[in-house]
């Protein structure tokens, strides 16, 4: 194709599904539930759109595309390099493959697919942006996307969550602001690549220093993390079951790909290296979300919260690797923290999309309440294992990649505490992750039957309730008992408003499971071949991707030797 | 210091702005006065961006078009920043706005606009 459609790419990337995006309302006017065929259309296009850009980039280089022509001292520039393109095949691929699960799931709504569309058009601006006000603009685009997502969740609860995450996500974008204002104020460009000149070069240095300082807090809050992660287990929560695998694979992830941006291609690691404690200060932060965030994980009994606050501690490993960069220069260490970008965002997509599928079908929300899931759904806990093991970075799966490339950095670097944080960090990633396995595959559902025992049929016992005090009780009692009653309609017809402990309820129904399990056909499977089906993708593309660990060093290495030369 | 105060003024006045729009955020128990503190926090950088294109050229004028005299002989403040401005306005303007929505649907579903009370209602349910 000649080149200039293909400059016209990435404007097309952010332009189309923000326009998308008011498709399903305006046609939601005429015909309902057009949400969803509108999104699939987009985000397929567009996945198409990315690989073919990502060819194009992987053959020739960078694709830039300057905005209306301006100059890119005032203008804005739009760049689709190595670095770039890989968020923005992650952002298309797993915004593809979460509408597999919603087409069943739900939410159903229009408006939902609106504010799918509009995070992913944001999310694609950050990842294509070269300016650095622009990514501002598209950080608050996708937050209040995100926003709009987390609050559509069941009951009250979600928006109380949804305007925590508001209050802190705004303040955190304006402390980037603010970082910028410094910035812009010591060399008078937003655009990325002026700035690398302008800086090293700026006469009023203090201005520069106070801007990064600005940036770093700005961005450990929108990573998540410690001990600015306060809104990110409560919103991963509280988010419907179908939004919670883009929120928890995307919003993080591109924020933490702009911070690594602002860091290798603005600031540059060589001034970052000269400037007084700065690599101190974020592989501190990395580190001490990595063993904050891990301990949190261990000690929760939703299975959401927990796997949330793995996402603290998995994003505080990219975060250090960030550190490492700076403090000793290495494209290792900058390799690995790319490619756990990409694996944890596939990670957590698979593991939510499971926890979405249990929850769809039995109402489980607890670590608890898992036991026995191998028994009733074998390929989903087969898949979630798979995904699991590839969170604690078992080889030859993504998360062991991503790790081996950190480690093997900050050993390069001579780092000896992070090389320790991160190996112990997997030690108790193993930690909560088998609490999950054990649970699934040698933890009887039969036990909770005899939990059951304590008054089947008059009390409702949902384990939910009992075990967890933090979250409102009303709201597992919805979703739960929505759930469970639709069962109960199925196989305890006479039991009629029994809420059992969901797998004990389920034991008692016909042992092989799965779709048409009470033969009347009456209500529809609430799982979906599909849903099953993008969760069993996410785990071999987990494990796949884990064997392309080279690949991806091969496919980064134009990036690195123009940043790391 | 005096200096300092009388040609920085608005630097130090975005200080001031930031410190009370932060201090709003933490300490407020009341969900509104939150949201009011959010945007005078942003509020305060507005303030920045467009004091920081005037201070530089002393006596500029707005960076309007058809301005009168040679090309090249007016002082004009620099317009990216007002540009980034009235951009950073808009969002604000939406930010606010979703805040309100999941304020009011907080204060139907609860009752309550402040947060301890929050705390307490959804503690007992």
């Amino acid at each position: 194709m000649n080149s200039s459609l293909v400059d016209l790419l990435p404007p097309l990337l952010i332009v189309a599904p923000i326009l998308a995006a008011t498709l399903p309302i305006a046609l939601g006017l005429r015909f309902d539930r057009t949400g969803w065929s509108v999104a699939a259309i987009t985000t397929t296009g567009l996945f198409a759109a990315a690989g073919y850009l990502a060819s194009v980039v992987h053959a020739g280089g960078r694709v830039t595309h300057t905005l209306g022509g301006y100059p890119r001292t005032y203008g804005i520039q739009l760049v689709a390099d190595q670095f770039s393109i890989l968020v923005v095949l992650l952002v298309t691929g797993v915004a593809t493959g979460v509408l597999a699960y919603t087409r069943r799931g739900g939410p159903r709504g229009n408006t939902f697919y609106t504010a799918y569309l509009l995070l992913v058009g944001g999310l694609l601006g950050i990842s294509l942006t070269g300016d650095v006000f622009n990514l501002f603009v598209f950080l608050e685009i996708s937050s209040l996307a995100t926003y709009a997502l987390v609050s559509s969740g069941d009951g009250p609860e979600s928006a109380v969550a949804a305007l925590k995450y508001l209050v802190l996500g705004t303040v955190a974008a304006s402390m980037y602001l603010i970082g910028v204002a410094f910035v812009f104020m010591a060399t008078g460009t937003l655009n990325m690549v002026e700035l690398a000149e302008a800086i090293p070069n700026a006469e009023r240095q203090t201005l520069i220093q106070a801007g990064f300082a600005f940036i770093v807090v700005g961005f450990a809050t929108k990573v998540a993390q410690w001990p600015l992660h306060t809104w990110q287990p409560s919103a991963y929560e509280q988010a419907p079951d179908g939004a919670t695998p883009l929120i928890a694979a995307l919003v993080s992830t591109a924020s933490a790909y702009a911070f690594g941006r602002l860091i290798v291609t603005v600031f540059e690691v060589d001034y970052l290296a000269s400037m007084p404690r700065a690599a101190s200060i974020v592989l501190t932060v990395g580190c001490v979300s990595v063993l904050a965030g891990t301990v949190l994980a261990v000690i929760q009994r939703e299975v959401k919260r927990m796997l949330a606050y793995s996402s603290v501690s998995q994003f505080g490993l990219v975060i250090t690797a960030y550190g490492v960069v700076i403090a000793g220069g290495s494209e290792t260490a900058f390799t690995g923290a790319a490619i756990h970008l990409v694996g944890h965002g596939i990670l957590k997509a698979g593991l939510f999309l499971s926890a979405a599928i249990v929850a769809t079908s039995y109402g489980a929300r607890t670590v608890d309440e898992y036991a026995g899931l191998a028994k009733r759904r074998p390929v989903v806990a087969g898949a979630m294992a798979v995904l699991l093991f590839a969170l604690v970075g078992v080889p030859p799966a993504v998360g062991f990649v991503g790790k081996w490339y950190i480690a093997l950095g900050a050993v390069e670097a001579e780092l000896w505490p992070v090389a320790a944080v991160i190996f112990l960090s997997t030690m108790l990633t193993l930690a909560y992750a088998a609490r999950l396995l054990e649970k699934m595959y040698f933890t009887p559902a039969a036990g909770a039957a005899s939990a059951r025992g304590h008054g089947p049929g008059t009390v409702a016992t949902d384990g939910g309730e009992q075990s967890d005090g933090s979250r409102s009780s009303s709201e597992p009692r919805s979703d739960g008992g929505d759930e469970n009653g639709d069962e109960g309609r199925e196989g305890l017809a006479s039991d009629d408003g029994a809420v059992e402990t969901p797998l004990a309820a389920g034991v008692s129904y016909d042992p092989t499971g799965g779709p048409g399990r009470d033969g009347s056909g009456r209500s529809p499977d609430p799982v979906s071949s599909g849903m099953v089906a993008v969760v069993v993708v996410a785990a071999i593309v987990a494990v796949a991707l884990g064997f392309a660990g080279g690949t991806f060093a091969d496919f980064l290495e134009p990036f690195l030797t123009e940043v790391f030369n | 210091m005096i200096e300092l105060l009388a040609s920085r003024y608005t630097y130090v006045l975005m200080f001031v702005l930031l410190g009370i729009g932060i201090y709003m955020v933490i300490a407020s128990e009341n969900l509104v006065k939150k949201l009011i503190g959010v945007n005078l926090f942003q509020t305060a950088i507005f303030l920045f961006f467009v004091s920081m294109a005037y201070i530089d050229a002393d006596g500029a004028s707005a960076p309007i078009v058809p301005h009168h005299g040679e090309p090249g002989e007016v002082m004009v403040a620099s317009p990216l920043p007002q540009v980034i401005v009235l951009t950073a306005i808009v969002v604000g303007i939406a930010l606010t706005a979703v805040g309100l929505a999941l304020i009011i649907r907080i204060y139907s579903e609860y009752g309550t606009l402040r947060e301890d009370t929050l705390r307490e209602v959804r503690a007992d349910e």
